[in-house]
């Protein structure tokens, strides 16, 4: 069979700028460096002054090589900043590769964000026609379908209202139902599902199912390993911009779970101002760090260690209720426990949150976390995903049970114990 | 099916294709903004028609009353609003295509479609503009029972003319604005000097024969004396050097801009 999309060598770079907020500059700025690059050349004129200390660049993909059969459905997998967004990017024509190239045979329509281009004073049914027409459907194909997405969507009553005054589930609700009404040969798709209720989600996997089974094929990112699982038949797996597996499902996925993915741990994590993933203009995350709550400590952390973490961020709004919780999820995405805390009228500024996890908690394996922050409890601030990655080991056993603990904790729990005379 | 090649500074044959495969989204775009425009105002559309008429009456008792500028035979309102219509077509049309980029950045970092759709969209909502305030004149000459001559037929060509000139400057600076945001600024600056060093409150005549050439280099001068020669009949003389250097700076601001906007589009979502 004929590959449908065939991908060679493809690279992308970002100049990142480390001063600077803004990655547009003004027109200031590029003029004063220009004066200072000739001046520099006029007092060194052996020209060696191009290590810029303000731009470093940085391989947001590099040499990424890979063919996909028609009718393949290929999940994305790889840690935050691995490149998987970067490359939707390339292959959904937003962003040029600055090297290699990409063939493609067949219509592409991609999905990156959900209601791209909603307009909030427009009502739903304006917005289906104005949302359909950027995804690329014809007025012809809109209109025929029209009735459908209002039923997936389930906003008969409101379709005259505007958006504005939808509910966050309605409005997400009715963005992705335009968008699972496209039929492109080619559909690509950025972990879109992680919105709506559990109900819908599991509709929207049932669409996709779909569209797997019509023969189309499809590009999936999620960090959801399970639901990558569910939908692809192929994977591939990214690291710091680079293709390191690519393969079956169940192969690709092991491989990713026993830190096959590249180094395994994130331990620490300082982002510079300007990379995309620290935050929004709500919340900025400035560090995350996980250490062992302890005055001495060397060695690995085990699942006696009592953990401390630490987040830096900036809150940029003012926030009445402002609170935040932190999931902690196991590499395959279930989640283990959720914990978190909330304030009360919370100023913009720098702030730093602890947590404690108590030793004897947790059970061993790989564990990630993600993290969101929110206003007035049910808005969201900012979400960011696989904020750290550490792996809980065993402790030296040298009696007793000597096999893995089943369960998603493994708690040490005050248990009495004593003799009990059986009165009367 | 249709095969793509996706690689780094290749032009795409596709292009004009995918343009005329996105055509619907002019119209939505267009459709979107000017519905958006007037949701939750009172009197709605009667803006686009009080605006200009206002300014026309404050231009006709500054100009004519106050300033006793010659007014060549015509009613002066009649004057001030065939350069009007123009002049606030080409600036709402640069204002909006200018800064069309930026506001729609969103949809540029997460969806394809040519680019060039958002400032063009922009500039035919300025022309939807454009067509209401219209009204006001055939109004106004309803009222002075003023009739046009045969000259009004080549009306649409001056009005082709205006909407190169818009789309020209409008790419241009759409396209800069994406990268350096000081053009933001310079948007509302030439809008507002345009108005003065543009004939609208006066008739191009009474600038001195030796610098009408010179005074051609702003290609609304072109535009208006076009529109006010094919409104008002003979009685405005047209000056040809001046028109046709006004009609190739407007070409080559057109083509230059379409060249530049093609060329830089491919980065605007790594850098908006």
């Amino acid at each position: 069979m004929a590959s449908i999309i065939t991908v060679e060598n493809l690279s992308k770079k970002y100049i990142i700028g480390h001063q600077r907020q803004e990655s547009y500059s003004s027109l200031r700025d590029v003029i004063a460096s220009g004066a200072k690059r000739i001046l520099r050349n006029l007092i060194t004129p052996s020209g060696k002054g191009s290590g810029d200390p303000l731009h470093e660049e940085f391989w947001a993909l590099k040499d990424v090589s890979f063919e996909i059969q028609e009718g393949d459905r290929v999940g994305i997998i790889g840690r935050n900043g691995a490149g998987k967004s970067t490359l939707l990017k390339v292959l959904s024509r937003i962003t040029e590769p600055t090297a290699g190239w990409v063939k493609i045979n067949g219509r592409v329509a991609s999905l990156l964000e959900v209601g791209t281009g909603f307009h909030p004073e427009l009502t739903g049914r304006e917005n289906i026609y104005l949302n359909g027409a950027i995804l690329g459907m014809s007025k012809v194909e809109i209109r025929k379908k029209f009735d459908e997405i209002v039923a997936f969507a389930e906003v008969e009553r409101f379709l005259d209202t505007p958006v504005k005054r939808y509910s966050s589930g309605m409005y997400v609700r009715l963005a992705f139902a335009v968008a699972a009404h496209l039929e492109p040969e080619i559909l690509i798709i950025d972990e879109v599902l992680a919105v709506g209720d559990a109900q819908f989600q599991k509709k929207c996997m049932g669409k996709m199912e779909e569209a797997g089974k019509d023969g189309r094929t499809i590009l999936f990112v999620s960090h959801n390993l399970r639901a990558v699982q569910a939908l692809c038949n192929k994977a591939i797996c990214l690291n710091n911009g680079q293709l390191v597996r690519q393969g079956n499902t169940q192969y690709v996925v092991n491989e990713y779970l026993t830190g096959g993915g590249g180094e395994r741990e994130v331990l620490e994590r300082v982002w510079p101002a300007t990379l995309e993933s620290s935050g929004n203009a709500n919340v900025r995350i400035l560090r995350a760090q996980i250490v062992p709550d302890l005055d001495f400590f060397e060695g690995l952390i085990t699942v006696q260690t009592p953990l401390r973490i630490e987040f830096f961020y900036r809150l940029c709004v003012p926030v009445d209720t402002y609170s935040f919780s932190m999931h902690f999820m196991t590499m395959s995405g279930e989640c283990v426990f959720i914990t978190g805390s909330s304030h009360q009228m919370v100023q913009p500024g720098v702030y730093k949150s602890t947590g404690y996890i108590p030793g004897n908690f947790l059970n061993t394996g790989l564990y990630t976390m993600k993290l969101f922050f929110a206003k007035d409890v049910t808005n969201l601030l900012y979400a960011a995903g696989e904020l750290l990655v550490f792996e809980v080991h065993d402790i030296e056993r040298e009696s007793g049970w000597l096999g893995e603990y089943p369960g998603a904790v493994r708690p040490k729990l005050k248990w009495d114990f004593e003799p009990y005379t059986m009165s009367g | 099916m249709q095969s793509l090649i996706i690689e780094a500074g290749r032009t795409e044959r596709h292009y004009w294709k995918d343009l005329w495969r996105y055509r619907e989204l002019f119209y939505f775009l267009a459709w979107r903004d000017i519905l958006v425009r007037y949701k939750q105002t009172v009197i709605g559309v009667v803006w686009s028609v009080l605006r200009p008429f206002l300014t026309m009456v404050v231009f006709t008792l500054v100009f004519s009353k106050l300033a006793k500028l010659p007014s060549e035979n015509v009613p002066y309102p009649i004057l001030i609003f065939a350069a009007l219509l123009p002049w606030q077509f080409f600036a709402n049309a640069f204002t909006e295509a200018g800064n069309s980029l930026i506001s729609n950045a969103n949809m540029i970092s997460k969806v394809y479609f040519p680019r060039l759709v958002i400032p063009t969209s922009a500039v035919i909502v300025s022309f939807v503009d454009f067509m209401i305030s219209g009204v006001i004149l055939v109004a106004l000459m309803a009222w002075y029972g003023y009739l046009p001559d045969w000259r009004i037929v080549t009306l649409p060509l001056f009005i082709m003319l205006a909407f190169a000139a818009a789309m020209g400057a409008g790419l241009w600076i759409a396209a800069l604005n994406v990268k350096y945001r000081d053009f933001r600024y310079v948007i509302p600056f030439v809008v507002q000097l345009g108005l003065y060093i543009s004939p609208v409150g006066f008739s191009s005549a009474i600038v001195p024969e030796q610098w009408r050439l010179l005074y051609s280099a702003n290609p609304m001068v072109g535009v208006i004396d076009g529109f006010r020669w094919a409104i008002l009949g003979g009685n405005t003389p047209f000056y040809w050097p001046g028109f046709l250097v006004s009609v190739s700076l407007i070409a080559l601001v057109c083509l230059t801009g379409v060249f530049y906007f093609r060329r830089t589009e491919k980065s605007f979502a790594d850098v908006i």
